[in-house]
C-alpha cells in the first residue's frame, strides 16, 4: 500500500478497494515501527487522524470527495495545526499549541487528506541536514549514519521511507529541494507569492515558500493544486489563476531548450553527481529537448548575499519569541530585559542565535548600507542573471546539491561548511523562482537529485518535464531496502 | 574588520539574547567567519543598481480600513505562559 502513488491510492479509495481508516492505520503502523529509528516526527497525531480518515471515508460513500480526500500526508511542523504542538523544531515553541491552521493546512483539509503528524526540522527550518533540531537530527533512511537534509529533513525521510505518501516542506534558502535530493524525493519550491504563507512560520518573509515533497512529480502536481493560490492573508501572496497541474504533465518536450549554466558545474560538485546530471541531461536530448551552455555571472554571490538577507529577516522575524505572548519563558525573572534575554537565550539554540546575531549586526546602524543594502543589489544582480538566461532557454538544469548526503556530524562544528550544502539552490530563493528537485540516480548508494529552475509562474512546465522523464527513468521508484 | 568579544556582547544585548559568557569566543570566531563569507559582496560593484526587496517588485497590498478579525483573546491568552484579568504579565516595569 505504501508503494502506491497518490494517484493510484486516489483511485483505490473511490473505488472502494481501500478505507481511508485501513490507509491510515498502514501508515500509523509504520510511523510507530520505523520513527524510533529515523526521528521523523516530532508529533504523532493519531487520535486526530483516524478521526479525518473516518469524515473521510464518509466523504468517499457520499461521493463529495475529491481526489485527495482521504489520502494521509506529513506537514513539517512549520506549519501551524489548530490544537495541534507547532514547534518549529525550537524549544521555543516546544509548548506552543496553535490556535490556528495555516492556509496551507486548511486548504489540505478542506481537500479531506489525514494529517499522520507533524514532521522534524532545523530550529526554525534554519539549517542544511536537520542537525540544528531541539528534538534531535532525523536519520536518512538510504543510510541511517547520514543526514537526510534540510531544513525539512523530516519530511524527506518520512516519504523516502513511505512513512507518509506524501509531505509539505518550505524552502527559504533549499530546505525543500535539498533534502529532496539527498533522500531520492521530487521536491517542488514554487515562485515567491505562489502559496500562502499565512500560518507558517516566518524565517525570512522574502524567501520562504511552501511546497509539496513527494514520491513523484504527478503526486506533487496533486498537492500543488490543492495549496496555490491567493491569499488575503498573506500580505505577499500573488493573486493569479491557478492551472490544473496534472493537466499538462504529458505535454511534449519536443524543442524544450534546456539552460546548463558553467557555474553550477565548477569545483566543489562531486563527480559523481556531474556523471548522473550528464546522463539525466542525454535522457532529455533522447526526447527531443536541446541543450546549451548558458551562464549565471553572478553565481558566486548567492550564498553571501543570502546570509545577510536572510538573517537580517530572521532576526526580524523571531523578535517576536519573547516570553511574554507564547513559547517558552524563562524562571522568575527579574526584570522585563531578564525575561527577554533569558527566554530568548534558553529557547533558541546556538545556529539560530549566530544568525538572529549577523542579521542584527548587519541591520545596526552604521551597518545597514554596507551590509543590506548591499546585498538586496546583489540580489537584484542575480535575479537579472536569471531573466537574461530565461531569453535563450525554457528551463534551467543542474545538480541540486553538490555532494550526496554526509555524515552525521561532519559539518556541525562549520556553520560556513554547512552553508555551502545549499551553493545551488539559494539563488533561485533570492530571484523568487520556482525550482523542483527530482531523482536522477545514485552516487555509491547514495541519491542524486536533479534540479530543473523555471520562469515565474512556470510550475506546471517544471512538473511537466519532470514527469516526462520519469515516465523513462525508475529512479523515483527506489525505496530504500529496510522500508520496502 | 573583525568582531571582539566586547562587539558580540553588545549585538547579544541588542538581539536580547543571553548568551553564556563562555561560549562568547566561539561566537566571535563563527560570526567573523560568516561575515567573511559575506564580504566577498564588496568585491562587485553595485553603484546605480536598485535593491531588491520583493522576488516580484510587488508593492505591499492595502486593504479597507475596517474590521477583519474578530476578537480572539481569550483563546490567544490560553496559550500564554502568564496572563491575568485578559493581559499579559511581565515583571514589574514602572516603580
Amino acid at each position: 500500500m505504501h508503494n502506491k502513488s497518490l494517484k493510484q491510492l486516489s483511485d483505490a479509495l473511490h473505488q472502494g478497494e481501500i478505507t481511508s481508516v485501513e490507509l491510515t492505520r498502514h501508515f500509523l503502523d509504520r510511523i510507530n515501527q520505523h520513527n524510533g529509528e529515523l526521528n521523523a516526527f516530532i508529533s504523532v497525531t493519531e487520535d486526530l487522524a483516524m478521526d479525518q480518515a473516518k469524515a473521510a471515508d464518509e466523504r468517499l460513500k457520499a461521493k463529495t470527495a475529491g481526489p485527495l480526500t482521504g489520502i494521509p500526508l506529513a506537514h513539517k511542523d512549520i506549519f501551524c495545526t489548530k490544537g495541534v504542538r507547532t514547534s518549529c523544531g525550537s524549544k521555543m515553541l516546544d509548548p506552543f499549541i496553535s490556535p490556528y491552521d495555516a492556509t496551507v493546512v486548511e486548504k489540505l483539509n478542506a481537500a479531506g487528506m489525514v494529517m499522520l503528524g507533524k514532521t522534524n526540522m532545523d530550529e526554525f527550518a534554519m539549517g542544511s541536514s536537520n542537525e540544528t533540531s531541539f528534538y534531535g537530527p532525523v536519520k536518512n533512511p538510504w543510510d541511517p549514519e547520514r543526514v537526510p537534509g534540510g531544513s525539512s529533513g523530516g519530511s524527506a525521510a518520512s516519504v523516502a521511507a513511505r512513512l507518509a505518501p506524501v509531505a509539505t516542506g518550505t524552502d527559504t534558502g533549499g530546505s525543500i529541494r535539498q533534502p529532496s535530493s539527498l533522500c531520492n524525493l521530487t521536491g517542488l519550491k514554487p515562485t515567491y507569492g505562489r502559496v500562502s504563507r499565512y500560518g507558517m512560520i516566518a524565517f525570512a518573509s522574502s524567501l520562504d515558500q511552501a511546497g509539496p515533497m513527494a514520491a513523484n512529480a504527478e503526486d506533487a502536481a496533486m498537492i500543488l493544486n490543492a495549496i496555490s493560490g491567493f491569499d488575503e492573508r498573506d500580505s505577499t501572496s500573488v493573486d493569479r489563476e491557478v492551472p490544473d497541474y496534472t493537466a499538462t504533465l504529458n505535454d511534449s518536450l519536443e524543442g524544450l531548450r534546456i539552460g546548463l549554466p558553467k557555474e553550477y558545474f565548477g569545483e566543489g560538485l562531486d563527480p559523481a553527481i556531474a556523471a548522473a546530471i550528464e546522463t539525466a541531461i542525454n535522457q532529455f536530448k533522447k526526447l527531443g529537448a536541446t541543450v546549451k551552455e548558458i551562464s549565471l555571472p553572478n553565481t558566486n554571490l548567492a550564498v553571501p548575499t543570502y546570509y545577510v538577507v536572510a538573517p537580517a529577516e530572521c532576526s526580524s522575524n523571531l523578535s517576536r519569541m519573547d516570553g511574554v505572548r507564547f513559547g517558552h519563558r524563562a524562571e522568575k525573572p527579574k526584570d522585563l530585559l531578564d525575561l527577554y534575554q533569558r527566554s530568548r537565550g534558553e529557547g533558541f539554540g546556538d545556529e539560530v542565535k549566530r544568525r538572529i546575531m549577523v542579521g542584527t549586526y548587519a541591520l545596526s546602524a552604521g551597518y545597514y548600507d554596507a551590509y543590506y543594502i548591499k546585498a538586496q543589489q546583489c540580489r537584484r544582480l542575480i535575479s537579472d542573471d536569471f531573466q537574461q538566461a530565461f531569453e535563450e532557454v525554457d528551463v534551467i538544469m543542474g545538480p541540486t546539491a553538490p555532494t550526496t548526503a554526509f555524515k552525521l556530524g561532519d559539518r556541525t562544528n562549520d556553520p560556513v561548511a554547512m552553508y555551502l550544502a545549499d551553493i545551488y539552490t539559494i539563488s533561485t530563493n533570492l530571484a523568487g523562482l520556482p525550482g523542483i528537485s527530482i531523482p536522477a540516480g545514485f552516487a555509491d548508494g547514495l541519491p542524486a537529485g536533479l534540479q530543473i529552475i523555471g520562469n515565474y509562474f512556470e510550475e506546471a512546465r517544471l512538473l511537466n518535464v519532470a514527469h516526462r522523464y520519469q515516465q523513462e527513468t525508475d529512479w523515483h521508484q527506489q525505496i530504500p531496502k529496510a522500508f520496502q | 574588520m573583525s568582531l571582539e568579544k566586547s562587539d558580540v556582547e553588545k549585538i547579544a544585548h541588542l538581539a536580547r539574547l543571553a548568551i553564556d559568557e563562555s561560549s562568547i569566543p566561539d561566537y566571535a570566531r563563527d560570526l567573523n567567519n560568516i561575515l567573511r563569507l559575506v564580504e566577498e559582496m564588496s568585491a562587485v560593484d553595485t553603484d546605480g543598481i536598485r535593491p531588491m526587496a520583493h522576488p516580484l517588485d510587488a508593492n505591499q497590498r492595502l486593504r479597507d480600513d475596517v474590521v477583519s478579525e474578530t476578537d480572539q483573546r481569550e483563546l490567544f491568552q490560553s496559550i500564554a505562559p502568564k496572563t491575568e484579568a485578559g493581559v499579559y504579565l511581565v515583571p514589574k516595569v514602572i516603580e
